[in-house]
């Protein structure tokens, strides 16, 4: 079953000479955590808004929860929940004013709904008299989630909810996310970071404002063409200019520790060749090793590719 | 002996009884990639704006360039770069107004705005777009443009925050490549970063917790000190047991 489904959908702005999102199709099922996966500018805000009926697209067709975008934006703003990338809840209302303010427009209770938001809800409870202007960055991520789930949606957007948050708070998130997942409530979430597509089931590569692949996070690895391997050695940055100029690669890019690299024509022979020629260019305690790719690894190929 | 460019000895910042920065004591050596790591509310920002001179410290002592934290933050300013992801340039001026708004601002003289400004726009390849306003340039050209007019008047280190959030993995590593020839050239980098893997890129990294400074090395010791693989590891052990949440 599909909660989301999305047909050549474009949107431009004027003065820009591309659109901000172009042809985009892909679709989302029931109970899925669908991630997005690009850097600033790639189009996931503009997408996020048209599919949460905030934007018009110039052209297109999409449905959230069998609903259509323009013919039914009423019927699909009272399902669906959106957390936008800037904190846009009431600054001068408390924690608890701003979760009965959305509660009641959305003609329901927290108490009805509690059990939903609860395990977000207790930690930060202990603040919920104080001015959510006032809040840090992540206890107004915490309270904008609640006020985006209060009224139990099936579909939950999340536009960029990590972003800015240290490695302790993003990977607390996506615990909560895969709890939310857990009661059956479908999540399109965006993020450039790549190192979250893992956490996803499916997921899309965006750029551009075009998706360059969509698949679950395995088979998009899996379909990276060349062997990859991870180089190392005593002087890293004189390492990279080195395999820059070399014959040999294809592609060599930095990738924290080491530098990944892929050949033009690999066997054993082209390896022990790299190592001997880096040996001649002075390089100590040369490490090569075959690795698996990642998503950054991918994303960068297929930039490369489209480029 | 390695020149020291920032100096800092028991650097102490309290808002009331709250101690955002507790006693730091750290030192950036010439042409070092300084990288500084720390969770959300661990006081980052707030030793960020002493080591710049925009904030007077409790206690405690550091030269920053030379000058005085304290007696000398004119001078501070006017020796260090700074560049922010939030704010860089004046989207609604063009190239070569930026370059010319920043070098004033940096009290450079009209002949070297003018020498600097050419050679920064042939350097970046921009020379088509000079007269086009940043705001419509590609993400990737602003991140080297704003880094660029940081270090316009060649300071002897720059404060890079956050540099690179947001952007594309290909920009990301770009954008490094601007970092590594201007330590070449022996400028200092003090840079933070949410992203692990170029907190590898750093010769020595630095990590906040709880407003003091829990370790400070190279990233290869730091993994071998805490008997993981990758940075990201050793960030989430330290930040983990953080008694101080976001405030």
């Amino acid at each position: 079953m599909l909660d989301i489904t999305i047909n050549n959908l474009t949107k431009s702005y004027p003065g820009l000479d591309r659109p901000a999102i172009k042809d985009i199709t892909f679709s989302v099922n029931k109970g899925e955590l669908f991630g997005l996966i690009g850097p600033d500018g790639a189009g996931k805000t503009t997408l996020l808004r048209v599919l949460t009926t905030l934007l018009l697209p110039d052209e297109g067709v999409a449905t959230v929860n069998d609903l259509d975008i323009i013919k039914d934006f009423k019927e699909i703003r009272k399902k669906v929940g959106y957390m936008p990338g800037k904190f846009s809840l009431y600054q001068d209302l408390t924690v608890l004013e701003n979760l009965t303010f959305f509660a009641t427009i959305f003609n329901t209770t927290i108490e009805e709904n509690y059990d939903l938001i609860k395990e977000i809800y207790i930690q930060i409870e202990p603040f919920k008299d104080r001015r959510a202007g006032k809040l840090s960055g992540g206890m107004k991520q915490k309270l904008a989630l609640c006020c985006a789930l209060i009224h139990r949606p099936s579909v939950l957007f999340l536009d960029e909810p990590t972003t800015g948050v240290d490695v302790v708070s993003r990977k607390e998130f996506w615990e909560m996310l895969k709890r939310l997942k857990e009661q059956g409530i479908t999540i399109l979430v965006s993020t450039p970071y790549m190192d979250e597509a893992s956490l996803c089931e499916r997921i899309a590569l965006i750029q551009d404002g075009e998706i360059m692949s969509i698949d679950t996070p395995d088979n998009i690895t899996k379909q990276f063409p060349d062997k990859l391997f991870a180089i190392r050695s005593d002087d890293m940055s004189k390492l990279l200019k080195d395999l820059r100029h070399d014959t040999l690669i294809k592609s060599s890019y930095s990738f924290g520790d080491s530098i990944h690299i892929t050949f033009i024509d690999v066997d054993e022979l082209t390896i022990s060749e790299l190592q001997n020629k880096l040996n001649q260019l002075e390089h100590k305690s040369i490490e090569i090793e075959i690795i698996s790719p990642t998503i950054e690894d991918c994303f960068i190929r297929l930039m490369n590719k489209t480029a | 002996m390695k020149d020291i460019v920032i100096k800092t000895d028991k650097l102490t910042k309290k808002f009331g009884d709250f101690i955002a920065a507790n006693e730091i004591t750290f030192e950036v050596y010439a042409g070092e990639i300084f990288g500084f790591l720390g969770a959300n509310g661990a006081g980052k920002t707030t030793a960020i704006k002493m080591l710049c001179g925009l904030s007077i410290p409790s206690s405690g002592s550091a030269t920053i360039a030379g000058f005085d934290i304290y007696k000398q933050t004119e001078e501070i300013k006017k020796n260090i770069g700074y560049m922010s992801q939030k704010f860089s340039l004046y989207e609604d001026l063009t190239v070569i107004e930026n370059i010319n708004f920043f070098g004033g601002i940096y009290g450079l003289s009209d002949k070297e705005i003018k020498y600097k400004s050419s050679q920064l726009i042939d350097q970046l390849g921009l020379s088509n777009e000079s007269k086009k306003l940043v705001g419509s340039l590609p993400l990737g050209w602003k991140q080297k443009l704003a880094f660029s007019v940081a270090i316009l008047h060649d300071p002897k280190i720059v404060f890079l925050d956050e540099p690179t959030g947001g952007v594309d993995p290909v920009t990301r590593r770009q954008f490094w490549d601007l970092i590594y020839e201007a330590a070449d050239r022996g400028m200092s980098i003090f840079v933070t970063t949410h992203y692990m893997d170029e907190a590898e890129y750093c010769n020595r990294i630095s990590m906040m917790v709880d407003g003091e400074m829990k370790a400070c090395d190279t990233p290869a010791n730091l993994k071998k000190q805490f008997g993981v693989g990758t940075m990201d590891e050793v960030f989430y052990e330290m930040a983990r047991g953080a008694a101080r949440g976001e405030n």
